[in-house]
């Protein structure tokens, strides 16, 4: 507790090199906006995705190398005045994000370049976002939490709103702020009622007013902490405090939601792992069974409204709210392994969400517009890579073994299921099997023919590959200057070029005509290998989130 | 001598209220948004309540956290709006009801 | 130099990717010398490994390899990693070698197939599935390759799957082998839950611990599982249909290699069955039970290929028997020669349909020995050294076996010594069909297959009694313009050099374990720190050897009279071919009787009432029930911003009254 002192302020020691990723992402988005107003708009999209990418790489190593450190170290480190912790958990948060931010500049450099969006906007934003996430991750006090809850939020508005064009992108905007903001004051006001309870704002001296003071009839305090719980609750989707997100999802830029998507969990989900596990773990037999509760609510509400959207978007927006659901099964189990198993579960869905996302970008086709789960209708057939990657990430999400998505699911489960929870398990599973059934609605869809498609064409080439000679004539009217600023047009070289332009629907017509980036599939490829990698070993990923874990 | 510390959290708890209950209420989005502020403010004022409750001046710096992010979200939410309403006749918030279900 | 143990499957296996990814791509015959020259990579890695072995002292050739920590599921944790050792070296030696000769053979054979990469493509992945099963380090390792082997050896039989007889001797092979499958499960759970591991090594220092009967029990279950894999009684009866398939897989998946998996399993896990003897028994009477058995059905077969499959059921019986007896090293050493000599006939076997334009009905062959030079020697070398013929391999390995058994019961020695005489006998009468008499084939081909007799198939399946629909599609269409034109010759020399080779080790194989002088079995000195001595050995003296080598030559010489004076001009002769036999003692008809139609029967009540009315009734009610309440749900997401705020406002209210309701109670 740092008492008044008349005489002024200590300045305290800053230890730059604990926060350096965190340095790394302001700075490089505050180069990415100058070079954009200086140069007004003449550099090439490419250069600000490759500078945001180059940034998010120096986090990378910059987060590695703090890992490095506290692990072979051993104990955690504090930074500015202990308003900051450095140890495993927030490493490998920061390592996450880092990680988050490389893989969605590769994947929105393709969109960008597609939709003629000059200026370095977007990848500014996701920078300052994910920069803010790495701040909640590593926040002792709930002050700084606030600040990277901000910091991580108001980019992400602005994300939404993005596109102008599209009227529903001003609309999720306007709706991911008003909502945003509210809760942010719920937020606000649950850190003063915290602060007015204990005496601070310090996580760290909270947990230690707490171990000394038995105080579970404190109304104040657990109101505080009921505040807060909404304010998260809020970030990560959970029910009931969920209902801006799938108008929020289908409304945004698809890479922007997939940024979204990611790292609004990723900081939401670290900040209330760290606040309930540390700070407020005495207080645990009230806040789990409100966890329980929401948990349910969480699982059930996904699974449920996911399965009557007609729009992928909304439809990924539901099934996020059903994994939210999930990870939240691990807090709720409130010990060690349901702590691992929600870290783990966070890490596999960031790559999951972002590499389903990027494959709902090179779907939507020029405009961002055509979400409808028609027309994935026989993507598998056009672009058996794309609609393998697609199917491998929906696959996964709906936990499907050999798949980091089964893991995840079997992980926070056993966690349950070890604290005894085994209703909610149960309900959990249950929920998974529908939310599988909308998954598979996708795949399937993808895998069967386009409406009017004679069955020959059906056969299967050697090796069990898709063959591309049989692909529907109708499907492959791909105009090559439909696309623009150097997108690859992906349309099967054997094609004979413009036979049968005539048929076909208009839908099926704009679906043919993918114009796939190559950073965009390297987006893509990334997150499906590390999807299937390591869903068939495992090892390494579980022991680094067991060591964040442990490293608390 | 001094008024006593729970009027002053009365208060900030009144005014949050009315904040929240406003945010519900109105439908401007501007006033939506002078309502959210309403909130922010009433969670300063129980900082500063405990602050010197507490005779902590961690409360008091609280204050000029949430002000400063205040105003960039005044910033940000604003550029929002105005670029949604640009082309449409007053703010309201349920005009833009296209998303749903 | 040990260390490049990981390399064995993995070449195999990065064919088989290569030939998945660019196999139309490589296409005919580059995609088969791709697949030869990596399983040939990995016979030369073996050898390497091998003689690195070899170089050690003989208590210290065993060491785990561990790639990488593969799943750990509370006190279990299983590593991917391979066992190196003189059993699995020796394994992985002749699996190796054997393969890369049939490879090269089904360069040639296959060479006019359409789908001649996918069979290099399965192949590959067969022979890497199969290094899986012999080096694997624990049960489950063994377990993945076993598996592997066997959707392989489904693929293969059913390679030509437009033919319905092709397609169902597949799926027959799989229901068979997921029977013996289920033991192995079974038998993976007894020693997980009685050891606590499934490696090798801890669970062999850990069986003191367990019970005699938890022993027998795992014992048997895994025995299950073997007589699935290597077509013993009563699970045989899926081989003989498995020569559907391409002749190649024949001489490999179903002769050489895969159906020896039972018995390399039996002598892995030596010292359980050495710990239950019990189970031993059990063993040694279904081995030799099931060699009679088979000698007996392969006398009256016509198909070239049946006899031959029924002839690999009757010496996989002997090699059980020797297992059962505890006499692993005859086991193993009878798996070798038997591999060399199984697959030369049946490469031989293949060279004759292809010469004959895929008829495999030796009534109307005859003749070909003056034709096909080549492959009429090396038949006749496989024969004597199948029929146990001295000096041959199959005379050595054989008569260590019957030791075995004497020593074990007179009464199982003389089973062995009949089915040796049975042996000598069919194979006699096979080659005399063949390759001597006259050319029966000119006045077949001439009068339009008149002679072909419909009942020549022993197989249920009505539709592959028809011999005049060409048994096997790879050659040249054999329409009414090739009748009286076939000019039967050997084949090119991918397919003879395999021939030749495996003859050579046909009569030299013996040499590597010679009875008579402690200095002579090489086989079973390497042998000996994994399976130890044989349980029953005799240990009589070398004057009884001697005694016992004779006797075996006397028997092996009489059968291969007996087929010389009974076939040497004759074509029928029903008084030797009785129904019963031909038909396989009905068997196979009493288990589609009894248990393959009532099943399918039950399966069809299931299908239409069980599933279709309460299983998918509940499904579908349970999914209306969700859809539905998701219908009404997303009623709640109105779309205005206010009502989203509502919501948070609600439960945050929600929130705060059950704080107060735990404050003030």
């Amino acid at each position: 507790m740092i008492l008044a002192s008349a005489t002024g302020f200590a300045v305290p020691h800053i230890d730059y090199t604990a926060i350096l990723p965190e340095l790394i992402l302001i700075g490089g988005s505050l180069v990415l906006l100058a070079a954009g107003a200086l140069n007004v708009r003449h550099l090439p999209t490419r250069v600000y995705s490759l500078l945001s990418g180059a940034t998010g790489v120096a986090a990378l190593i910059a987060g590695i190398v703090l890992w490095q450190k506290v692990h072979g170290g051993g104990h955690p480190l504090t930074a500015v005045a202990h308003s900051l912790v450095i140890d495993g958990f927030s490493t490998a948060f920061v390592i996450l994000s880092a990680c988050i931010i490389i893989v969605s500049s590769a994947i929105a450099d393709g969109y960008l370049r597609r939709e003629g969006i000059a200026g370095p906007e977007f990848h500014a934003l996701a920078l300052l976002g994910a920069s803010g996430a790495m701040l909640m991750a590593a926040a002792n006090d709930f002050i700084v939490i606030f600040l990277g809850l901000e910091i991580m939020s108001i980019p992400l508005y602005v994300l939404a709103a993005l596109d102008q064009r599209r009227a529903e992108s001003g609309e999720a905007g306007m709706k991911y702020f008003v909502l945003g903001a509210f809760s942010s004051a719920i937020f606000v006001y649950g850190i003063a009622l915290t602060y007015g309870a204990t005496g601070s704002t310090n996580l760290a001296q909270i947990a230690g007013y707490l171990a000394t003071n038995v105080s579970t009839s404190n109304g104040l305090l657990l109101a505080g902490a009921g505040l807060l719980l909404v304010g998260f609750l809020f970030k990560v989707a959970a029910v009931p405090f969920h209902m801006w997100t799938p108008d929020v999802y289908q409304g945004a830029p698809t890479p922007a939601t997939g940024f979204m998507a990611a790292i609004a969990k990723v900081g939401g989900f670290a900040a209330l792992l760290r606040v309930f596990f540390s700070s407020f773990h005495s207080l645990e037999a009230s806040w789990q069974p409100i966890l329980w509760v929401v948990a349910v609510l969480t699982l059930v509400t996904g699974a449920v409204l996911g399965l009557v959207q007609r729009d992928v978007k909304r439809m990924l927006a539901y099934s996020s709210i059903n994994h939210a659901g999930f990870i939240l099964l691990g807090l709720q189990a409130a010990s060690r392994e349901g702590m691992s198993a929600s870290l783990y579960y966070v890490f596999v869905y960031a790559f999951l969400v972002l590499g389903s996302f990027a494959v709902i970008t090179v779907v939507g086709g020029r405009g961002d517009t055509s979400h409808a789960i028609e027309s994935y209708r026989g993507l598998a057939r056009r672009q058996p890579l794309l609609g393998f990657g697609f199917a491998v990430l929906l696959l996964a999400q709906a936990g499907a073994p050999f798949t980091t998505g089964f893991l995840g699911k079997l992980y926070v489960v056993e966690a349950a299921v070890r604290s005894h929870s085994y209703a909610l398990a149960v309900i959990a599973m249950l929920t998974g099997a529908v939310a599988a059934a909308f998954y598979l609605r996708v795949v399937f869809v993808m895998y069967s023919l386009p409406a009017g498609e004679a069955a020959p064409a059906m056969a299967l080439a050697d090796g069990g590959a898709l063959a591309t000679g049989t692909e529907p004539a109708a499907a492959v009217a791909a105009p090559a200057g439909e696309s623009r600023g150097g997108v690859l047009v992906a349309a099967p070289p054997e094609a004979p070029a413009g036979a049968a332009t005539g048929a076909g629907g208009g839908l099926r017509l704009r679906a043919a005509s993918l114009g796939i980036a190559p950073s965009t599939l390297a987006g893509i490829a990334v997150t499906v290998l590390f999807t299937l990698a390591l869903g068939i070993w495992p090892a390494p990923l579980f022991s680094f989130v067991h060591a964040a874990g442990l490293l608390f | 001598m001094s008024v006593p510390a729970d009027f002053y959290l009365t208060l900030s708890a009144v005014m949050f209220t009315i904040g929240a209950v406003g945010l519900l209420v109105r439908r401007n989005v501007l006033v939506m948004f002078m309502c959210v502020e309403l909130m922010l403010n009433a969670a300063n004022l129980a900082f500063i309540t405990f602050a010197r409750e507490l005779n902590d001046v961690g409360g008091q710096i609280a204050v000029f956290f949430v002000l400063v992010v205040a105003a960039a979200e005044v910033v940000v939410g604003l550029g929002i709006i105005v670029a949604i309403f640009r082309r449409r006749v007053g703010a309201t918030a349920d005009d833009v009801h296209v998303l749903k279900g | 130099m040990l260390h490049a143990a990981f390399l064995i499957p993995l070449f195999p296996l990065v064919g088989f990717a290569v030939l998945v990814v660019g196999g139309r791509r490589l296409g005919n015959p580059l995609a088969g010398w791709l697949a030869t020259a990596m399983v040939g990579l990995s016979f030369v890695t073996t050898v390497v490994v091998f003689a690195g072995l070899f170089e050690r002292a003989p208590g210290r050739r065993s060491f785990t390899q561990t790639w990488w920590n593969w799943f750990s599921v509370d006190r279990l944790h299983v590593s991917a990693g391979v066992l190196v050792d003189p059993l699995s070296m020796t394994m992985a030696l002749f699996v190796t070698g054997v393969s890369t000769l049939i490879h090269l053979y089904s360069i040639g054979y296959m060479e006019h197939d359409e789908q001649f990469p996918k069979f290099f493509l399965y192949l590959n992945l067969f022979v890497s599935s199969m290094l899986l099963l012999v080096l694997g380090g624990n049960f489950v390792m063994t377990f993945l390759g076993w598996e592997g082997v066997g959707v392989c050896s489904y693929f293969l039989i059913a390679f030509w799957f437009d033919r319905p007889s092709a397609a169902s001797a597949g799926k027959k092979a799989m229901i068979f082998n997921r029977i013996g499958d289920a033991g192995f499960l079974l038998a993976m759970f007894l020693i997980y839950e009685r050891t606590g591991s499934l490696q090798y090594q801890t669970v062999f220092a850990r069986l003191g611990h367990v019970g005699g009967d938890s022993l027998v029990a795992i014992a048997l279950l895994l025995f299950l599982g073997a007589t699935g894999k290597s077509a013993q009684l009563p699970l045989y009866p899926w081989l003989a249909d498995a020569m559907e398939g391409p002749t190649p897989v024949s001489a490999l998946i179903h002769a050489a290699t895969m159906v020896t998996a039972g018995v390399y399993l039996m002598c892995r896990i030596s010292p359980i069955l050495h710990l239950a003897p019990d189970a031993g028994h059990v063993i040694a009477i279904i081995g030799g039970a099931t060699a009679f058995v088979g000698a007996t059905i392969a006398c009256a077969q016509t198909d070239i290929k049946k006899i031959l499959a029924y002839s690999t059921i009757s010496q996989l019986g002997y090699m059980f028997m020797a297992a059962g007896v505890g006499a692993y090293v005859a086991a193993i050493f009878l798996m070798l020669t038997h591999a060399f000599y199984k697959a030369l006939l049946f490469l031989g076997a293949g060279s004759v349909i292809h010469a004959m334009n895929d008829e495999q009905n030796t009534k109307v062959m005859g003749g070909l020995r003056a034709l096909m030079p080549i492959t009429g020697g090396t038949f006749l070398v496989a024969w004597l050294a199948i029929g146990g013929v001295p000096p041959f391999a199959g005379f050595w390995s054989k008569g260590d076996v019957l030791l075995n058994a004497w020593g074990y019961s007179p009464a199982l020695y003389v089973l062995g010594a009949l089915t040796a005489v049975l042996t000598a006998y069919y194979l006699g009468r096979c080659y005399m069909l063949v390759f001597s008499g006259k050319a029966r084939w000119v006045e077949a081909r001439a009068t339009g297959d008149g002679t072909s007799r419909g009942h020549a198939e022993p197989a249920l399946e009505a539709d592959t009694s028809n011999p005049n629909v060409p048994h096997e599609r790879i050659a040249a269409p054999a329409g009414p313009a090739s009748h009286g034109r076939l000019h039967p010759h050997d084949p090119g020399w991918v397919m003879t050099v395999p021939l030749v080779v495996l003859a050579f080790c046909s009569v030299f194989g013996g040499l590597i374990n010679l009875p008579f002088h402690p200095s002579f079995v090489f086989l079973e000195r390497w042998l000996n720190p994994v399976v130890g001595r044989a349980l029953f050995n005799p240990h009589l003296g070398a004057g009884s050897e001697i005694i016992f080598a004779v006797i075996d030559a006397v028997l092996a010489l009489f059968g291969v009279a007996l087929a010389y004076s009974l076939w040497r001009t004759a074509v029928y002769r029903r008084e030797v071919e009785p129904t019963f036999l031909e038909r396989a003692w009905f068997i196979d008809w009493s288990y589609d009787r009894l248990l393959a139609r009532n099943s399918t029967r039950m399966a069809a009540f299931t299908s239409a009432v069980v599933e279709s009315r309460v299983i998918d009734g509940a499904v579908n009610g349970f999914a209306v029930l969700w859809r539905r309440s998701g219908t009404v749900l997303r009623r709640v997401q109105t779309g205005y911003v206010r009502n989203y705020a509502l919501g948070i406002m609600a439960g945050l209210v929600v929130l705060l009254a059950w704080v107060a309701s735990r404050t003030f109670s």
